[in-house]
């Protein structure tokens, strides 16, 4: 084999990644003033009887909102949740009023933090693959989206595997 | 006429003298209560046993002699027992075989649906090296008591509950004392450069 075919095979792949994690960084839904951002969900271990979910909410309406749950075909169904950290210890609750966001306000569920929580999901989410889900809001009411499933969140505090050039 | 100065001048060495005298004396009986302060951090590391996904029985007696890194989780965590372990996984695929050189454990606190069953189908998502330990509800008690970690039950709706639990990493020398925990907010390189220095720590050790 040629070293200058094996450069085409490698500038290839790498076009081919990058127009991938290109395709998978921005995408967004809206629906009346609530515009939902990058949804994205967390490859699940085999089995696993939860998953995180991530998104931003922007609310460019003149009244305030609430996100109040979901649900998707691939789970019982999907809940608003938040994880907090005090003295080293992790605490998570459901919110069960959801969450408010503001009249021209934005939210955004990270790890860490507040998050949609999938009750039962009947697949395992695999890196790469996208799932379909319903947004429930107090006042836009029903919101399509797609979630894609990502191994680490896209932009990061340098947890992200992403940094080329490290020694074999 | 010239005694006066002289006595001010002995009045004024006397005070400076005894403020010096008193300054190092209340910093003497003040060190060595700080110096004992560390001691809190002693209490970590102390005798467990429980039962890997993988069968085999593993306590602090059978990892003697070796470092290893300590998480406690459950699988009906979402959100930062994942995250921990998918970055756990991603920087030991980084170090490759130097990993091998610390054991990596996933302690459950929440054996009641943590069956061995169920951690080992969790565990084949992640690096193979990772082992996923429980045990009865005493010995998990044990363990965490053996770490100074804490984990609660927290009921949540009809039947269902969560856990409230210490969610940092520990890092454990090869003889068994604790090194710190890891902190996972630190640049990558940092994260990895602990655990080549921990991987190491086996080789001086044995």
């Amino acid at each position: 084999m040629s070293s200058g075919f094996k450069l085409t095979v490698k500038l290839t792949c790498m076009l081919a990644a990058t127009l991938l994690s290109t395709s998978a960084l921005a995408h967004q839904f809206s629906q009346g003033d609530i515009k939902i951002g990058h949804p994205w969900s967390r490859v699940t271990p085999s089995a696993a009887p939860v998953a995180g979910a991530y998104l931003t909410v922007t609310n460019s309406g003149s009244q305030p909102d609430r996100l109040a749950g979901g649900s998707t075909p691939i789970a019982d169904r999907i809940e608003v949740h938040q994880m907090t950290m005090g003295d080293g210890i992790a605490r998570m609750r459901p919110l069960p009023d959801g969450i408010e966001i503001a009249a021209g306000g934005s939210v955004e569920l990270a790890p860490g933090g507040i998050h949609l929580m999938l009750i039962k999901p009947n697949q395992q989410l695999i890196e790469g693959s996208s799932f379909k889900a319903t947004l429930e809001f107090a006042r836009a009411g029903t919101v399509e989206i797609e979630f894609v499933v990502q191994r680490n969140p896209t932009v990061q505090t340098g947890s992200g595997n992403e940094h080329g050039g490290h020694t074999p | 006429m010239s005694g006066l100065p002289a006595f001010r001048l002995t009045i004024w060495a006397a005070i400076v003298v005894l403020g010096m005298f008193l300054i190092v004396s209340t910093q003497l009986s003040g060190g060595s209560p700080t110096g004992e302060t560390s001691s809190g951090t002693a209490r970590v590391g102390g005798p467990f046993s429980l039962v890997s996904h993988t069968g085999g029985r593993v306590d602090n007696q059978s990892l003697a002699g070796r470092p290893y890194l300590v998480f406690f989780g459950f699988t009906y965590c979402p959100d930062i027992c994942p995250t921990t372990l998918f970055e756990l996984t991603d920087l030991m695929t980084e170090l490759g075989p130097v990993a091998t050189g610390f054991k990596v454990l996933f302690i459950s606190i929440d054996p009641e649906r943590d069956t061995r069953e169920t951690l080992a189908s969790s565990m084949t998502s992640f690096d193979s090296r990772i082992l996923a330990l429980r045990g009865t509800a005493a010995e998990t008690d044990a363990a965490l008591e053996a770490f100074s970690a804490y984990a609660k039950k927290v009921p949540l709706e009809v039947g269902e509950y969560t856990m409230d639990h210490t969610a940092g990493v520990f890092l454990m020398k090869s003889d068994g004392s604790f090194g710190g925990m890891m902190d996972m907010h630190e640049p990558r390189e940092t994260r990895l450069e602990n655990l080549r220095r921990i991987a190491k720590d086996q080789v001086t050790g044995s």
